[in-house]
């Protein structure tokens, strides 16, 4: 059986400093119960990674909001214009990715590999300080693996074992996060004995801790 | 014409490139619009690069899902026979050649097949999204957009903003004409009903190519 947790021990896994990876795609598929939690906790100077800079309100626009983000990894953040701003005030570090380019880095970071070669970005400012390869006569970027301290997640069913099923465009980031990060905490929108193995989008061995969304 | 007569009408042309079975990535704005205009005789497979194909028509009311949306983080519907899959996943299949037809917005585009659609240093940054790796790894690439852009000209001999990616572009679709990239440069195929070359030309920085058979651009 995998741990389950109150949504008040979740403050025991944040410290300053730390980087975290946030499931969702403009907040849908964020969890947003574990983001609150984290609000609460006031730990400050986080690397977030995600696919955007959430909304005004939502997902990670609230640790924004909350000068809770000394870094964002992110592939756009043209929703949340307070994301913009701070950084062009110099208070947030922004790190643009392209968003192909991040899914693959994250997913080289749970998978074990050294890094990949992708032609996106070639041409452009993503290739500044990067080695380029060849190969076959065709060039390509050199893109590092990306890994992090946590991930919090957003599974829609997630059985008692901890495996989770992410419906719908929720799932997004979200099963690739769970390989690429030390420790990982589920939001479960429902909990239930056991899923159907054949539909399992994140294995439990890779879950550590999940929380009921209602408890 | 009005601004969204304009959208539209380009929206309209870009669709008849539309072919049955192409699996196509429609980007955020006038782009989206082509959807609307697909003839229904055509088949196409809509991607949104948040992790799904068969993208439908947004719901209204009660049948509002917002467990399903599209890249702008929108509710829309799944037709059938679609289905989901992660961001890895989707973009391989936009890296790895498997969408047939991206269309997409811009700020600038150039003579090469360059394109400058992410950033207006220290004004702007929305950021790429997935737009890079559409760019180089959709089969055909279109870009959808009004010709100038508060009178600024818009398709250039070259783009003075930084690069979305460099020699990507196959064709542009304004208001005012089709155009093609080819490797001596933007070669003009069509005309919008009432323009002539002069005038085009008088608003594109780039010295167009002119087609020998320049057709009417039709809807």
């Amino acid at each position: 059986m995998k741990t389950f947790i109150k949504r008040e021990e979740i403050k025991d896994h944040l410290f300053d400093g730390m980087s975290i990876m946030v499931g969702g795609f403009m907040c849908i598929g964020t969890p947003e119960v574990i983001v609150d939690e984290i609000v609460k906790s006031n730990v400050k100077d986080l690397t977030i990674i995600c696919n955007d800079a959430g909304l005004p309100g939502k997902g990670v626009g609230k640790l924004i909001e909350n000068g809770q983000v000394q870094k964002l990894v992110a592939s756009h953040i043209g929703l949340n214009p307070m994301a913009g701003q701070l950084m062009g005030e110099e208070k947030l570090i922004i790190h643009l990715i392209p968003q192909g380019t991040l899914a693959e880095k994250i997913r080289a970071g749970g998978a074990g590999l050294g890094g990949f070669l992708t032609p996106t970005g070639l041409g452009t400012i993503v290739e500044k300080g990067k080695d380029i390869l060849k190969v076959d006569g065709k060039e390509y970027i050199l893109e590092l693996p990306i890994r992090a301290d946590l991930a919090i997640l957003y599974g829609t069913t997630v059985d008692t074992h901890g495996n989770v099923l992410y419906t719908k465009t929720t799932r997004n980031f979200n099963p690739l996060m769970a390989t690429a990060t030390d420790n990982v905490i589920v939001q479960a929108r429902q909990v239930i004995d056991v899923l159907d193995p054949d539909t399992i989008h994140t294995p439990h061995i890779f879950v550590d801790y999940v929380v009921k969304e209602v408890e | 014409m009005e601004k969204h007569e304009m959208r539209n009408f380009i929206a309209h042309r870009v669709a008849r490139e539309l072919h049955d079975g192409d699996v196509v990535n429609l980007g955020i704005g006038l782009p989206t619009l082509v959807g609307n205009f697909v003839p229904k005789d055509v088949t196409i497979f809509l991607q949104s690069e948040n992790g799904l194909i068969g993208l439908g028509p947004a719901p209204q009311g009660d049948a509002v899902d917002w467990d399903i949306t599209n890249a702008g983080g929108q509710p829309v519907s799944l037709e059938t026979g679609g289905m989901y899959f992660d961001s890895a996943t989707s973009f391989g299949i936009i890296r790895g050649g498997h969408v047939d037809v991206t269309v997409l917005g811009s700020l600038q585009v150039d003579e090469k097949g360059s394109i400058a659609n992410w950033i207006i240093p220290g004004k702007m940054v929305p950021g790429m999204g997935g737009a890079m790796d559409l760019l180089v790894g959709a089969k055909k690439v279109i870009v959808a957009m009004t010709h100038t852009a508060r009178g600024k000209m818009k398709i250039l001999k070259e783009c003075t903003l930084p690069y979305t990616a460099v020699n990507q572009v196959n064709m542009i679709v304004t208001e005012l004409g089709v155009m093609e990239i080819t490797d001596k440069g933007i070669l003009l195929t069509e005309l919008a009903p009432g323009v002539t070359v002069e005038q085009i030309q008088e608003v594109t920085e780039a010295k167009l190519i002119l087609s020998n058979d320049i057709k009417e651009m039709k809807i």
